[in-house]
């Protein structure tokens, strides 16, 4: 019998280990599964590979897993937003490196790497000094440049409800980056608040099929990151 | 001198309506964050316009009432949104398969410069220690039918915005279509600026003056 369901966050994040490359979904605080991530501050694996559209606010959730020197390097768009203070700091004093890579590059490495698509050309960069010595080359005219696609040991994403085969549905923006992390990934851990019998999702609504999920775990009341930073809350409590 | 330079010509608001007025029917847009957020005030009756947000939303609404504010409802600049009936969601490869897929009609983009030729500098001064964030710009100039740049026409200490050649690094080039400015609209094409409106009270000797690229009347 399939059922990808695990009781815990910390039993979801377990089999994470040092040096490994992770992919966390979200896109700000909109659907950054930041109950997963607590947990893998608690489990204590460093020497990361971060790959998350920001670098987290406050310090709570992602902006907490660097601020415990977890996190060796970030890929990421945009590593500046409101109240992101701990990778600024940390980027300044040269203890976490950044590899800074378009928001719709970041989305097309990641959609081939779980595609099976080594590489690809992009107009996007082009003539810039994001794409300082990269292969480019010209189709019809116009200059590309070449990106490699992006793999993860792990992906943690958030999503609205599963069923045991992990078949997921998203809520509104907090879909953004999950469904193509939970592609590119060997092991998936998704976190949910409705955990459904199968059938209950119309496959015609299916978004994530479950064949890219290996794990589920339920967070009924996942918490509101702005809210804890709002309070100053740091994690772990 | 920096006094002058804000009361001279259009003000934003007005702006971001000869903006939205040059939009048609129809359209997909994609507005910056910041002032190009302002041009959605401004489209005119009888015209419909359907807003895309990067991060996975087509058909954006306006921004909803305090206390209705949903943090899983967002647009690119994080700031809280509604839907409008007809909208959908999609995932980050499919958002930006229509930006890169010239699938959105047109972007609005604030600038730090743009050049005589459209080369568009909007993501960092290249500052050294600063930290660098590029988010969409470099994908949406790549992709978006039309580039629309709003901008103030100098910098806060009077320097000209639409220069001969950018210094600071480039977000895309040759991308820029057209320049709405508190002095003029301007249009670029292949063999040149060219003026398309001036502001009121505004020469084009004058315009001419406070812009480093050359102009065509």
């Amino acid at each position: 019998m399939i059922n990808k369901l695990v009781s815990t966050v910390s039993e979801a994040v377990s089999g994470v280990f040092d040096g490994a490359t992770i992919m966390i979904g979200g896109f700000g605080e909109a659907g950054s599964p930041i109950e997963l991530i607590h947990a893998l501050v608690d489990q204590g694996a460093k020497d990361l590979t971060i790959v998350s559209n920001n670098t987290g606010s406050g310090e709570v959730g992602l902006a907490a897993l660097i601020a415990h020197k977890r996190v060796r390097k970030m890929i990421c768009s945009f590593p500046r937003t409101a109240n992101s203070t701990v990778f600024p700091e940390l980027y300044k004093k040269g203890e976490i490196e950044l590899e800074l890579v378009p928001q719709g590059t970041l989305a097309e490495r990641i959609r081939a790497g779980g595609a099976g698509i080594p590489a690809f050309y992009t107009p996007t960069s082009f003539g810039t000094p994001l794409a300082e010595g990269k292969e480019t080359r010209i189709f019809d005219g116009v200059t590309y440049v070449m990106e490699n696609a992006i793999k993860a040991d792990f992906a943690l994403v958030k999503a609205r409800s599963a069923d045991r085969y992990g078949n997921l549905i998203y809520n509104k923006t907090a879909r953004n980056f999950g469904p193509i992390m939970c592609t590119a990934a060997k092991t998936t851990l998704v976190q949910v608040q409705h955990f459904v019998d199968l059938g209950d999702i119309d496959p015609e609504i299916v978004v994530t099929p479950g064949i890219f999920v290996q794990h589920v775990v339920v967070v009924e009341n996942p918490a509101d990151e702005s809210k804890l930073v709002a309070e100053n809350r740091r994690y772990p409590w | 001198m920096v006094e002058k330079a804000e009361l001279q010509g259009w003000d934003i608001n007005e702006m971001a309506q000869k903006v939205a007025l040059d939009i048609p029917d129809g359209a997909y847009v994609n507005l910056g964050i910041g002032i190009p957020e302002k041009v959605a005030a401004f489209v005119p009756e009888g015209r419909e316009v359907i807003y895309h947000t990067e991060n996975g939303l087509l058909g954006m609404g306006k921004t909803p009432e305090a206390g209705k504010e949903d943090p899983e409802l967002i647009n690119a600049g994080k700031k809280a949104v509604t839907t409008i009936p007809g909208a959908c969601f999609f995932h980050h490869a499919d958002s930006f398969t229509m930006i890169r897929g010239k699938h959105i009609d047109v972007c609005v983009l604030g600038a730090l410069q743009v050049a005589a030729n459209g080369d568009l500098a909007n993501w960092s001064t290249g500052e050294p220690g600063a930290i660098p964030a590029v988010g969409g710009a470099m994908d949406l100039v790549a992709g978006v039918k039309t580039i629309y740049v709003i901008t103030r026409h100098t910098t806060k200490t009077g320097e000209s915005k639409i220069v001969k050649q950018c210094s600071y690094p480039l977000t895309g080039k040759a991308v820029v279509n057209r320049i709405y400015t508190n002095l003029a609209v301007i249009d670029v094409r292949e063999t040149g600026l060219f003026v398309r409106e001036l502001a009121p009270g505004i020469s084009f000797e004058y315009l001419q003056s406070q812009t480093e690229a050359r102009l065509n009347p």
